[in-house]
Formats: C-alpha cells, sequence, structure tokens
C-alpha cells in the first residue's frame, strides 16, 4: 500500500479531529458556569489554577488553542466526583473494558455473518437462506435492550448457565488462567447480545454482496475456464463481496457503542458506558466530557481503519 | 519466437477422414421463465463445427446467437430451459454433470467474452488470472514453469513487456491489451475449440483489427475450431470459413462464406448487407430493415421476418407456415424462406 | 447511477397510487408490517381514550400477573402495564412524528438546494452532511442530555438535527440526475429550466426513495428514544417504553410480564417500521428497476456502500447508521 496514501488518509482525518474538539469546546461554553468550572468542578484550587491555565480572560480562539493543546496533552481534567481522580486515568482504567467488549462482538459477528451468508449465497431464495434471512430481520429488529433483559432471564436466571452482571465475580479473587476464564464466562451474554444485531446487519450485506457479485460477468469467465464452483465463490466472489461489508461494519463502529452504553448498563459491565452513565447522573462534567473526546477520537481511527482495510483489500483505491 | 510446449498429449483422432463434425448442435432450444412469459431465446439451432474452420455467427441482438453460444458450456442461468442435444466427442454436453462438464470447460473448448474487463476479476492480477485457466485443469505444473508459460502466453498474444504485465491488474490496460489477454486466457490449454463471443465489439476499429488477427494467428497454432459470434459482418468477412445468420433464435441462412455473402438467399441477410457501408458505393443512403426486431415471447407467427420483409406474401406461406431450411443457390447453402429461390434478382454491393 | 423512476409517463400525479396500494397489500411483508405497526399506533394514539389519567399514580395491588382484570398485569408500584405502555407509545409516536417531520424538511431542502446550486454550495452542504453523519445520534444524545439536562423537546430537536442526512444525499442525488438531463435538453428547449421544472420532476422520483427512508427512520428513533430513557435520560415528564423496560430489570426473575409487553411491543414497532421500509423499497424501487442510492461522501466517495434495488432494509439502514 502507498504510503502516500496513508498519508492522505491520515491529514483527511485532521480537520475532523478538529471539528470534534471545537465541538466538545463549544458544549463547555453552553454549560452553566465558566470553563473551568466545568472541568474541574469541586476542587478549588485546580479550578484556580485551571482558570489560569486556559486563559479565560483571553479571546475565544486563545481560549480553545489553550484547550486543545491541553487535550493533545492527554490532560482531561480531573473528576468532580471520584477524589480528584485525573479523567485519563479514569479512562485508563475503564476504556480496554469496552474494547474487550466491543471488539470480541465484532470479531464474532463479522464471522459468524460471513460465514452464513457464504452459505445462504450458494442457495439463494431456498428455505434454508429464507429462513435465515427472516431470522436476521427479527434479530436486527429486537430492541438490544429488551433482549438483554430476555438473555438475562432465561440463560442467566432460569437457568443459571451464564453470570448475569458484572465483569469478574466479586465473591472470588482469581487470578492467571482463572481470572481470565471468570472474565470470559461474564463477557458471554453481554457480547451475545451486542453481537446479535450486529451479525444481522453482516449477514444480510455480505449476503447481498455475494449474490451481486456472482451475477457478474468475471465470475462466469471463473465458471468458463473450469474452476470449481465454490472455488469461484471463495476465490473469485467473496473479496469482492466483501468490500461492501468491510465499510458497513466500520459505519456501525458508531452505532455499537452507543449499543455498548445500553449492554453496560444492563450488565453491570465496567466499561466506558458505565463511566459515561454514572458522571452523567453525576452531572461529573469533566469525565463526561473526556469519555466523549477519547470517544470521538476512537471513531476517527476506526474509520481510518476502515478505509485502510478497505484499500487493502481492493487495489482499485491504492493505485489512485 | 520459441514453440510453446504442447501442454497435453494430443487427443487420439475420432475422425481420420475429417468429415464427422467436432461439435453437432441439434435442434438446440432455450427458453427462459419471465414474468411476462416465457422468453423463447433460441428455437430449434441447429449446426455443425468442423475441426479447425471458422464458422461465423451473425445476427442483431436478441438473435439467439449468445445464448446458443452459452448452452454449449453450460452457462446458462438457473431461469433458463434447454433442451436438444449438443454433442462434442461423442457426448452430450446437456446432459454431462457438471464435474464432467468443468473438464470440458477452459481446456477443450474454451470461451473468449466481449467485454474484457467485465469478463476479468479486477481484484486479481492478469498473470495470476491467466495461471489459473492452467492449474484448474493441469495440476502437476511448478511455480516457474507456470510463470513461464504464463508470460509466454502473454508474449504470444502480442501484449508488450509480458514479465511485468503479468503482475498488473486488468484496469491498467487499455481496451485492446485486455482483450489480448483474455484471448491468452482462453488459449492457455490448447484448446480444440475457441468460442468468441462478440470479440471485440467492445473495441474501436484499429483495435479491432489487431485483436481479431491476433485471435486468428492463435489458432492456426493450434490449429483449433472457432465460432466467431458478432452482429458485426465486416468481422466475419475476413475470418470466417462459413457462416450461420441468425433471427428471432432460429439458423435463417448458412453456407460457406462466398455463398452467403455472394449470393444471399435469405431476405434478412439481404437486408444486413445492403445496410452495410461500402467503401465503392456512391453515396445514396444507407439501406436501412424496416421495422424493429421482435418480441421473443410473442414471436410473430410463421416467419418470424415476415413483418420486416419485403418480398414477404401474406398471409400464405409467410404468416402461417415456419419455413424451413431450404438448399438455395449450391451445396451447403441453406436458406429458410419460403420464397428461396423465387426472389427477385438483388443488386449486388 | 440510476435515474430512479424514468419510466415513460412516471412524471408525477400520473403515477396511479390505486393500482401500487393494492401491489402494496397482496405482499405478506407489507401485510405483515401493517399488522405490526398499525395497533400500536391506533392504541398509542387513543392512549387518553385508553387509559384516562395519569397512569403513574395508579394504586393498583402489586405484582398482579397478566389476568383478565389487568390485561398486562401491574408493576411494583401498583400501576397497570397496560396504561403505562399505551402511554409510553403515545411518547414515541409523538417523537418519531416530530422527528421524522423536522428530518424531512431539512433533508429535502438541504438536498435540493446542494443538487440545484452545485458547485461551492454543494461541497459546503455536503461537507456539512459528512460531519453530521459522522456523529453516532444516540451517543450525542446522551452526552447533551448529560450535560445539558433532559427533555422530549430538546430530545426532538437533537434527533431532528442529526437525521436528515440519508434524505438530502437522496433528493440531491435525484436533483442532479434531472438536471443532467436538462442541460442536454437545454440546447433544444427554449424556456428557462428553472426550479420549477426541475421540481416537476424531481419529486415524482424523489417520493420513492424517501418513503423508504422515512420508516426506517421512525424504527431508528424508536430505538434511541427508548434507550435513552432505559438509561435514565429520559423526559421525566413523560412515560417510554424504555423506561418501563429499564424499570423491570430488577423484578426479572419471577415478574416477566414487567419486561415482556412493553419488549414485545417495542419490537413489534422496529420490526413493523423496517419491514414496511423493505416493502415500499420492494415494491416502488425494485419495480422500476432503480435504485436507492446511499453513496457516502468522502473518502470513500465512488465506492460507499451502494444500495440497490435487491438490498432490504437492513442493508439500507446500516448504511445510514
Amino acid at each position: 500500500m502507498s504510503f502516500s496514501y496513508v498519508l492522505r488518509r491520515l491529514l483527511q482525518a485532521v480537520p475532523t479531529v478538529l471539528g470534534i474538539l471545537v465541538v466538545t469546546f463549544v458544549l463547555i461554553q453552553m454549560a452553566p458556569g465558566d470553563a473551568a468550572d466545568t472541568l474541574s468542578e469541586g476542587d478549588a484550587e485546580y479550578t484556580r489554577q485551571l482558570r489560569a491555565q486556559l486563559r479565560l480572560d483571553r479571546p475565544l480562539i486563545e481560549q480553545f488553542g489553550a484547550y486543545a493543546t491541553r487535550v493533545l496533552r492527554g490532560d482531561l481534567g480531573v473528576s468532580s466526583t471520584q477524589n480528584g481522580r485525573s479523567v485519563s486515568s479514569l479512562i485508563a482504567e475503564y476504556l480496554p473494558r469496552t474494547v474487550l467488549l466491543m471488539g470480541t462482538a465484532v470479531v464474532l459477528s463479522s464471522l459468524v455473518g460471513i460465514a452464513l451468508a457464504a452459505r445462504a449465497g450458494r442457495r439463494p431464495n431456498s428455505p434454508l437462506d429464507s429462513t435465515v434471512s427472516l431470522g436476521a430481520l427479527v434479530a436486527y429488529a429486537v430492541p438490544a435492550l429488551w433482549l438483554g433483559q430476555l438473555a438475562i432471564l432465561f440463560l442467566g436466571l432460569r437457568t443459571g448457565w451464564f453470570p448475569i452482571g458484572g465483569m469478574t465475580n466479586p465473591r472470588t479473587d482469581y487470578t492467571g488462567l482463572e481470572h481470565i476464564l471468570d472474565v470470559v464466562a461474564h463477557l458471554a451474554l453481554p457480547v451475545l447480545v451486542l453481537a446479535t444485531s450486529e451479525v444481522a446487519v453482516v449477514y444480510r450485506v455480505t449476503r447481498a454482496g455475494i449474490l451481486q457479485e456472482t451475477q457478474k460477468e468475471y465470475v462466469r469467465t471463473a465458471l468458463a475456464k473450469g474452476v470449481r464452483s465454490d472455488r469461484v465463490l471463495s476465490h473469485h466472489a467473496m473479496r469482492n463481496a466483501l468490500l461492501p461489508t468491510v465499510t458497513v461494519i466500520g459505519t456501525r463502529v458508531g452505532f455499537l457503542f452507543s449499543g455498548a452504553v445500553v449492554i453496560e448498563r444492563l450488565f453491570a459491565w465496567p466499561g466506558m458506558g458505565t463511566l459515561l452513565i454514572t458522571s452523567a447522573e453525576r452531572r461529573d462534567r469533566p469525565v463526561v466530557l473526556g469519555v466523549v473526546l477519547v470517544v470521538a477520537f476512537a471513531l476517527v481511527v476506526a474509520t481510518l481503519i476502515t478505509d485502510l482495510v478497505y484499500a487493502l483489500v481492493d487495489s482499485r483505491i491504492r493505485y489512485d | 519466437m520459441a514453440r510453446r510446449a504442447v501442454s497435453r498429449c494430443p487427443l487420439p483422432s475420432t475422425d481420420p477422414v475429417g468429415t464427422q463434425p467436432l461439435l453437432a448442435v441439434r435442434d438446440l432450444r432455450v427458453r427462459f421463465r419471465t414474468a411476462e412469459g416465457f422468453v423463447q431465446a433460441a428455437a430449434g439451432v441447429s449446426y455443425d463445427l468442423f475441426g479447425g474452420e471458422v464458422l461465423g455467427i451473425v445476427g442483431e441482438s436478441g438473435s439467439g446467437k449468445t445464448v446458443s453460444a452459452m448452452a454449449i458450456l453450460g452457462l446458462l442461468p438457473a431461469t433458463a430451459e434447454v433442451t436438444g442435444e449438443i454433442v462434442y466427442r461423442g457426448q452430450d454436453l446437456l446432459d454431462l454433470p457438471t464435474e464432467e462438464l468443468r473438464q470440458v470447460r477452459g481446456r477443450r473448448i474454451a470461451m473468449v467474452f466481449q467485454d474484457a474487463l467485465a469478463a476479468l476479476n479486477p481484484l486479481h492480477r492478469v498473470g495470476s488470472q491467466i495461471a489459473e485457466a492452467i492449474t484448474t485443469h493441469q495440476h502437476d505444473v511448478g511455480r516457474r514453469e507456470l510463470r513461464d508459460r504464463t508470460v509466454q502466453l502473454l508474449a504470444d498474444v502480442g501484449i508488450p513487456n509480458a514479465a511485468s504485465a503479468a503482475r498488473r491488474y486488468p484496469h491498467e490496460f487499455s481496451g485492446g491489451m485486455r482483450q489480448r489477454a483474455v484471448i491468452a486466457m482462453a488459449m492457455a490449454n490448447d484448446p480444440e475449440v475457441i468460442i468468441a463471443d462478440e470479440p471485440t465489439t467492445a473495441l474501436d476499429v484499429t483495435t479491432q483489427a489487431q485483436v481479431l488477427e491476433v485471435l486468428e494467428t492463435m489458432r492456426r497454432r493450434t490449429g483449433s475450431a472457432m465460432v466467431l459470434i458478432t452482429h458485426n459482418l465486416g468481422v466475419v468477412t475476413g475470418v470466417a470459413d462459413r457462416v450461420l445468420v441468425m433471427y428471432a433464435g432460429k439458423v435463417v441462412e448458412s453456407g460457406a462464406i462466398g455463398q452467403v455473402f455472394g449470393e444471399p438467399a435469405h431476405p434478412y441477410t439481404l437486408g444486413l448487407i445492403g445496410s452495410m457501408p461500402h467503401l465503392e458505393q456512391e453515396g445514396g443512403r444507407l439501406r436501412r430493415i424496416a421495422g424493429h426486431p421482435p418480441s421473443l415471447i410473442h414471436v410473430p407467427r410463421g416467419c418470424a421476418f415476415h413483418p420486416r420483409c419485403p418480398y414477404a406474401q401474406v398471409p400464405a406461406p409467410c404468416a402461417i407456415e415456419v419455413p424451413a431450411l431450404r438448399t438455395a443457390t449450391g451445396p451447403g447453402h441453406q436458406s429458410a424462406c419460403h420464397l428461396t429461390g423465387a426472389l427477385p434478382p438483388q443488386p449486388t454491393g | 447511477m440510476t435515474e430512479g423512476s424514468t419510466e415513460p409517463g412516471a412524471t408525477g400525479h400520473k403515477s396511479a397510487a390505486g393500482p401500487l396500494l393494492r401491489r402494496l397489500f397482496r405482499r405478506p411483508a407489507a401485510i405483515a408490517a401493517l399488522v405490526l405497526v398499525v395497533p400500536p399506533i391506533v392504541a398509542g394514539v387513543l392512549a387518553g381514550q385508553i387509559a384516562p389519567g395519569n397512569p403513574k399514580a395508579q394504586a393498583y395491588p402489586t405484582f398482579r400477573p397478566p389476568s383478565g382484570e389487568f390485561l398486562m398485569g401491574t408493576d411494583n408500584e401498583g400501576r397497570a402495564m397496560l396504561a403505562m405502555v399505551v402511554h409510553g407509545l403515545s411518547t414515541s409516536l409523538v417523537t418519531v412524528v416530530a422527528v421524522v417531520a423536522i428530518s424531512a424538511v431539512i433533508g429535502v431542502t438541504v438536498g435540493a438546494l446542494s443538487g440545484y446550486r452545485g458547485g461551492v454550495v454543494d461541497s459546503l452542504l455536503m461537507r456539512i452532511v459528512d460531519m453530521v453523519q459522522a456523529v453516532p445520534s444516540f451517543f450525542l444524545a446522551i452526552v447533551a442530555f448529560a450535560v445539558l439536562g433532559s427533555g422530549q423537546d430538546k430530545l426532538i430537536i437533537l434527533l431532528g438535527l442529526t437525521s436528515w442526512t440519508p434524505l438530502a444525499r437522496v433528493v440531491r442525488a435525484q436533483v442532479l440526475s434531472v438536471k443532467r438531463r436538462e442541460f442536454v435538453q437545454a440546447a433544444r428547449s427554449l424556456g428557462s429550466s428553472g426550479i420549477r421544472t426541475v421540481l416537476r420532476h424531481v419529486l415524482p422520483n424523489v417520493v420513492p426513495a424517501v418513503a423508504v427512508l422515512l420508516p426506517l427512520l421512525a424504527s431508528r428513533v424508536v430505538l434511541i428514544e427508548a434507550g435513552l430513557a432505559f438509561l435514565g435520560l429520559g423526559d421525566p415528564n413523560r412515560l417510554s417504553l424504555g423506561y418501563l423496560i429499564s424499570n423491570a430489570q430488577p423484578h426479572l426473575q419471577y415478574y416477566w410480564w414487567m419486561s415482556v409487553f412493553p419488549g414485545l411491543v417495542l419490537t413489534s414497532l422496529v420490526l413493523g417500521f423496517n419491514l414496511l421500509g423493505d416493502a415500499c423499497n420492494d415494491l416502488l424501487i425494485r419495480a422500476s428497476g432503480g435504485s436507492v442510492l446511499i453513496d457516502r461522501a468522502s473518502p470513500a466517495r465512488s465506492r460507499g456502500p451502494r444500495v440497490d434495488g435487491a438490498a432490504g432494509s437492513i442493508e439500507v439502514s446500516a448504511a445510514i447508521d
């Protein structure tokens, strides 16, 4: 992949990053109290320092500049409700857990969705295909918040198969492998619920892609060459068919995070969503804003990765 | 130029004298089911292809020429209903199970498609697509030999810098070069029969001539027979030995190229030739065939061409009876017209 | 890019609604959609009649399972589930209608302006579309309400301001395609192809695509509204299905009806809207051989998810989200 392409993509992300900073800056201005209050409520000494740092007596542009520099250096302020813990340390603690949740869900749903679509693509409109497609539609439509409750009810409470809350069992003190297994057990239900609607999306988009690709002429050419039909699917059609899938998965990351917020609440998973909600409830503005910034940046990164993966698969783009 | 090593044992000749056709199509009928009814794309097509010859199939779009060709290798969509016989080496291809048909495809009978950009996988390098044609049928070719053969094939069709061209993607080639690559791909296994479906239609006139020449050169090297499908008479005249003219899913005239173009017997053929611009023509208008090609769902009764035919005798027999092929000006020359032999003399050219 | 329904004679008023509706009803998906969507809508509209009074202020016996007297049972505070569900529906509906209306107005205006004017205006507007589209609205709502406090009108404004982008894109695409044709005819025409002509040609082609997008938008709004209420960020003065579901959480084990009824109704709405969008897509767009072209602008401009007629509502909404 050409270095210039990567560079260009990175540069394209800069205005978006700038935009995010502007939006959060505006939000801060809109909140009651001045900016220093918003970013550091509670701690009078820190607030005074902050006020000086933010140059609140200077024109707005300079304020924005000061704010932006602080953010890019990693200083996101101090929590107003968590004993003066720095926002960045809080995020550093909670973020990996959400990444674990979302990452697993994305990987799982993509693999299952693509595998299902490959099966269905072989025989479109067969009874199997129609059933799965209908199932996908229903899976997509059932709201995650309710699906989660159903999962808790049937897979947790009534049957006791899975733990229904938290990331680890609080009554135990596992380490090493046992700890990992404990986390995995707690991860199961949230990931299942989060992945369900994603599987539906991946399945439908990939299936549509496969159907479209198999009607293309190069597929006919491959058949005319005598290539076996399953190799035609896997070797020729799949790669092309997956292009829209890659794009869609990238698009869904934002939506996935919103879903994760709800899921974390449902299952008491201690991730960014929980951090966001509890801070919101307590009006801990510094933390809320810090979360917003980090999530927004993460989305930008996700889009970047999607585009790069796409370029990796589709050589037509790279040579532009 | 070094000769390419023959990649397979020569097939035992089933017909030492050479009077048996290599490929025999008998009463091929293809219809598609659509929401509006059945589309009869091919309505009883029969012809023979002999070893080493070039058979041109000419007709407008919708005449059934492409559909008949696709039927040979079983490349029609699932909505197609096919009846008839296509006999190749003693076997009816239409009855062949997929696995055996696969052995024929790309190896004994190869196709060259019209739109090379669409025919090639945009995400795979050209070289690997040609190599795939080889490895699909020959499993014991080493990597180096595979690469050499691929590059040689590309060079044979006249693509410059064949080695680096093999590493390129289809969209990096010009139209003519792409088409040559497709030809190389078809020739990869020295097929006995090449079916070229409008191989030059997507190209400009100069490139057309070049590509046709490449096709003919490659063909002569292996002695393959070729079915050349086109709507362009000019393409056929230079290359074909015999020609079929198709209309509305039927063969309406067939014969040696000199017979059909020198003394056309069917009014449709007459119309086609008359509408060709001619270097020696002195001004005047190009003659058109009146009317439109018929709907293949509601084919006109009797002779399908009669609504557009200037000689049609309606209602009888042209609007009632479907004309059968009968001998026209000489042996081997046939025309499906009730008025064969009774047409008024035509101005030639 | 296809030009939508450019069948000869498909100019606005000539497209007969009658036979279209008839064909709509013949499809099982459309019938299912209507069955799923209409009863809740009716119930929501008639909430005041079905369950008069403030459902939160009731004091029936607590934790009653569904019975003849309480069709959906009662909850932990002795409130009738039926009344609450119905009022929750009305909240959802009000939100949906308002947001859809705002989005439609903004989306169509921006799309038409962008397509018709072209040039700098177009680039600028499309940039704005990109930025707005990049923001996940649910997440933004959480943040906004955390910082600024919640309320139904705030939600409506926020969602209305962030959901119009697919409509704008589609309208713009149609305007552009018509404009292109107009240029070709410009050489021959004498009159000026003013905005009125463009609109006259654009409108009939825009209606099918909009008809597909609106139900999908509606389903998204329902989910977002319920999700926010679930998280406790909904309007405290209004009842929401999301709130009901969240309320049921501690009592899941023994009092299933507190969760199941709101959940079923919510699912029914979402599924119904999706099926409706599917059916409209099937009918209006596939039938004319067109496509709901949703191309993501930069950086994937030339290759963004192009959703064609073979795709259903999921593909389309996946492209929108």
